[in-house]
């Protein structure tokens, strides 16, 4: 693996890890599998590329893709609280329409940033090179998130939000507005989410209606692989762990692209991939069952 | 933390494996692709048969590398960043998503993208001529000029040429203004007619009975979806109807020129054989893709008033409806 290629996944991994905690905040805290994701990580790649297009300085650009994206969630939420469609299937709508949404948006199904100005490029001219200063950038994004997340997620406010994920008729017993809190939730979740989409048109220099296939594997795998990796009870590691989990997915990517090496085609990738991240998965479980046995033949 | 360990060594084993694979003398062609799909993959196939043509073995002279990101654009992009840092002789990116990831990831390593179909909209190039900097490449934007002048062949007569679109396809917009270009050159008068939904396609067809000597249908979701319509409005008026993609003429227009993908490769090859032998990207302008595959169908033209000539069905790849 050279350098570039390297640091290249663990700036994606970064870019991704925005994803994971958005997850996260979905999944394992509200309870709430959501597919929304799929469309509004392009969402805020749409949103991000055609204001910056328009001249609109880079770092609002990013925000208000983030708020485009929380709509996205408050929509989905909408139609789970509200309407009482199943969550996954309420996601899915918003999914499969977020698609039409962004050809919308863009007015054609790609929209290239190569040469326009970014949140980067002041930090280009630095003497860096380009390939470490865009994961730096990135970096301080995810650390300011992940530190903003962890004090939400311990305020009174995020404890009831918790609360509703674990149980929400407990919760509501306690006097919790268990709706409010989902819709919250869900808003933050699909913000980060297009926050992420934002910064990876941005990095990548461009913003196309196909970037969503598969966000949700990636963001889940992420969690998960984080879980298995880095198991805490505090709440900041968990969300490290998120970020953690993320940027192993990509070098498990990036390992899974020299396979070449071992006779495997490029056909292989995503069967490479995910054998991978099952043997990341397996392993701690069976060093686990080793330990135990070890601990009962020593009694 | 063993896990993570586990993947630093496997990484480790990785770069070994694909660094000792690179020796001085071959040269090395990167390949990538958005996702595997049969004209992408001939596309493919097409540049390693020119780089074989130009006296580069695979195996020998030449390594091939080739990586497909399976349709996931963060997966593309972790490719483009691979080969960034394996420092190959020439990236070939092969679709528009791809070619973007690339040229964000490189400024030094030569470029050439193919099976874009507008480069300096998805900001590849500057200018097509004098591209600049690491990149040039082969764009597959519908062979317009191709187009005209296969219809003033089969229609010598023709001097207002209809054109039926939505004007709200952006692909459809920028084809309109390279077939406004490309009609003027022939002088040829362009009558457009625009259809915002597939019903309105029939209404419009019919506006430009009696304004057009001939109807071209550029490949509009909008209007192709409503093809039969226009067709029918073609054979009633006597109006021949052209399309500017192939798979068209079996539903009802007269001839098409298309692409063989694989000869769309072979020419992006070509750029990659000028830039090895130590061209400087930045002076290859962007070409064109030619259209090679010819269809023809008679029975239409005869329905529609107008004979193939034989020279046009002698040379068709496909004659439909025979």
């Amino acid at each position: 693996m050279s350098e570039i290629a390297f640091f290249g996944a663990v700036e994606i991994g970064l870019v991704y890890a925005l994803v994971a905690l958005g997850v996260y905040l979905s999944f394992r805290v509200l309870d709430f599998p959501d597919l929304t994701v799929d469309g509004s990580f392009p969402l805020g790649a749409a949103v991000c590329a055609t204001l910056l297009v328009a001249g609109v300085n880079p770092w609002i650009a990013s925000l208000v893709a983030a708020l485009a994206g929380s709509m996205a969630g408050l929509v989905t939420a909408t139609l789970n609280v509200r309407f009482k469609i199943l969550h996954l299937l309420a996601s899915i709508l918003t999914m499969i329409a977020l698609f039409s949404v962004n050809l919308r948006v863009m007015g054609r199904p790609n929209v290239a940033l190569l040469m326009q100005d970014t949140v980067l490029t002041p930090f280009y001219g630095l003497g860096l090179p380009d390939h470490v200063v865009r994961p730096l950038v990135v970096l301080v994004v995810v650390v300011v998130i992940v530190l903003l997340l962890t004090r939400f997620l311990n305020s009174e406010f995020g404890l009831a939000m918790r609360a509703t994920g674990v149980n929400a008729r407990m919760a509501r017993a306690q006097g919790v507005q268990t709706d409010f809190h989902i819709y919250a939730g869900m808003a933050l979740s699909n913000g980060l989410c297009a926050l992420a989409g934002a910064l990876f048109a941005q990095t990548n220099g461009f913003a196309d209606v196909t970037t969503g296939i598969g966000t949700i594997v990636v963001g889940l795998a992420a969690v998960i692989v984080g879980e298995t990796v880095l198991p805490a009870r505090a709440m900041l590691w968990a969300l490290v762990g998120c970020v953690v989990g993320s940027i192993l997915y990509r070098l498990a990517v990036q390992l899974a692209l020299s396979a070449d090496a071992i006779g495997l085609q490029a056909s292989d990738l995503n069967l490479v991939t995910a054998v991978l991240v099952a043997v990341a998965l397996i392993l701690p479980r069976m060093r686990l069952k080793a330990a135990s046995k070890k601990r009962e033949a020593a009694r | 933390m063993t896990i993570t360990r586990l993947f630093l060594a496997a990484a480790t084993a990785a770069v070994a494996l694909t660094s000792a694979a690179a020796f001085a003398q071959t040269k090395t062609v990167a390949i990538t692709a958005i996702v595997e799909h049969p004209a992408l993959d001939a596309t493919r196939d097409g540049v390693i048969e020119a780089l074989k043509a130009a006296g580069y073995t695979p195996g020998d002279t030449l390594k091939v590398e080739y990586q497909s990101a399976q349709g996931n654009p963060a997966t593309a992009a972790q490719i483009a960043r691979q080969f960034a840092g394996a420092r190959p002789d020439v990236i070939v990116p092969i679709s528009t998503p791809s070619a973007q990831a690339v040229v964000a990831s490189t400024r030094e390593i030569p470029v050439v993208f193919t099976a874009v179909t507008d480069p300096v909209g998805a900001q590849l190039v500057r200018s097509l001529e004098k591209p600049g900097a690491n990149v040039t490449g082969v764009s597959d934007m519908a062979p317009v000029a191709e187009h005209v002048a296969l219809i003033r062949e089969i229609v010598p007569s023709v001097k207002r040429l209809g054109v039926l679109y939505n004007a709200g396809e952006p692909n459809s917009v920028s084809l309109v203004k390279a077939l406004k270009d490309e009609a003027q050159k022939a002088g040829l008068t362009v009558v457009e007619a625009t259809a915002t939904k597939s019903a309105d396609a029939q209404p419009a067809a019919r506006s430009l009975v009696g304004k057009a000597d001939a109807i071209y249908v550029p490949l509009d979701n909008t209007v192709v979806s409503a093809l039969e319509s226009v067709v029918a409005v073609g054979q009633q008026a006597k109006l021949p109807v052209f399309s500017a993609d192939t798979d068209s003429v079996a539903r009802g227009t007269v001839a098409s020129i298309g692409f063989d993908y694989r000869q769309v490769g072979r020419q992006t090859g070509e750029a990659v054989v000028r830039i090895l032998k130590g061209e400087k990207p930045g002076d290859v302008p962007v070409t064109f893709a030619k259209g090679t595959d010819l269809f023809v169908n008679p029975k239409s033209a005869a329905a529609m008033g107008v004979t193939i000539p034989e020279a046009v069905t002698k040379r068709a790849t496909k004659v439909v409806g025979q």
